[in-house]
């Protein structure tokens, strides 16, 4: 059985897509078949992100339309062969997607054998938000320690609990929170919203914790994802995330300011 | 000149952290009442806004006050929740 889930947060730029490249990354490094969708039609961006924008044909709505088939729309990921990106079109709008389309494509991939189906949700609360949400099992609720963010995730936490297919059946989309951006110095200093005040408020189970990092960048720009720089304070984070996913028992790191020594401190570690 | 000098050093930036939460708190629990959302999904108090609607209407059995002079907020303290309530009433109104 294949399981949907579904990376969204309502507010942009909080780093969905960051999340569901590693994420769906990650998945697949521990030997999981993963095929991960871009939901936002007209502004595509998981092909960049994943380093595969040059090898792409056909896209989710050509799937969709009929204009080609699933095979020759999903790409091969360059390093991990059972991750799949299917990318969105870059031309058609919005209103390319339908619900019934979006369910023929997540059976059929359910029906290729695909264990997990990671769908990228664009910004916003409209429909394709709705349609990246709609037939989740699960979610990663993506949210920065900021005002706008957290409110904005809780308006999504709402139509998880309303307007999915699991809601319609009395069921309950799984949540996971996913805190990106953190940066435990503000924190400390008063300046940035805690862990825990953001647990407070939306109160759902943490997944991971993933700090504010350069890496983040520097790794889109090479089209690769966080994930895979195993240097860097984020792909630790989302490393230890996926384990957690799995069930694994991985204690939270990077929450608090490390402490640099006194070597450190005069030679700048 | 010696009490400028200790408040500059005394000076403390407000801990925006802080506000950011309590403002949080009262904007999440006002939209999951408009979502129809209750106590029972979360911790949070979903029926205040309500309770300011009939706090309002209750001050104003006895005194003219505008919807912007009843403030509730809440607010936690060392692991306590605190519930503040503020009706600014008009000067004339009272002690005559």
């Amino acid at each position: 059985m294949a399981k949907i889930i579904v990376t969204t947060s309502g507010k942009g730029g909080v780093g969905k897509t960051t999340t569901s490249a590693s994420f769906s990354t990650g998945l697949a490094q521990r030997g999981k078949k993963v095929a991960v969708i871009d939901f936002d039609v007209g502004l595509r961006n998981l092909d960049l992100i994943m380093g595969c924008e040059r090898r792409v044909v056909f896209d989710f709505v050509n799937v969709i339309q009929g204009e080609a088939n699933l095979k020759q729309a999903l790409i091969r990921d360059r390093n991990n062969e059972n991750l799949y990106i299917l990318a969105a079109s870059q031309t058609r709008d919005k209103d390319a997607l339908s619900i019934e389309g979006v369910e023929k494509v997540l059976n059929d991939l359910a029906d290729e054998g695909f264990d997990y189906i990671i769908c990228d949700s664009p910004a916003g609360i409209e429909k394709g938000a709705h349609h990246a949400m709609y037939f989740a099992d699960e979610a990663l609720v993506v949210t920065n320690p900021e005002v706008s963010s957290v409110r904005d995730s809780d308006r999504v936490l709402g139509l998880l609990a309303s307007k999915t297919r699991r809601a319609e059946k009395g069921e309950r989309v799984k949540e996971h929170l996913v805190l990106t951006r953190y940066n435990p110095a503000r924190v400390e200093k008063g300046e940035m919203l805690s862990v825990k005040d953001v647990q407070d408020i939306l109160a759902i189970p943490l997944l991971g914790v993933v700090p504010e990092s350069a890496s983040v960048l520097t790794s889109s720009n090479s089209g690769s994802p966080v994930i895979a720089d195993a240097q860097s304070e984020a792909g630790q984070a989302y490393t230890d995330l996926v384990a957690r996913f799995l069930g694994e028992d991985r204690p939270h790191r990077f929450m608090t300011v490390e402490k640099k020594g006194l070597f450190n401190k005069l030679f700048g570690g | 000149m010696a009490m400028d000098l200790m408040s500059f050093f005394r000076a403390k930036k407000p801990a925006t952290a802080t506000m950011a939460r309590d403002r949080l708190m009262m904007a999440v629990a006002v939209q999951r009442a408009n979502d129809g959302r209750g106590l029972s999904q979360n911790s949070l108090p979903a029926f205040l806004p309500q309770m300011r609607e009939e706090l309002i209407a209750v001050v104003r059995k006895y005194i003219p006050v505008p919807d912007s002079a009843v403030n509730i907020s809440v607010q936690n303290e060392d692991g306590l929740e605190v519930l503040e309530l503020n009706i600014a009433l008009p000067d004339s109104k009272l002690g005559n």
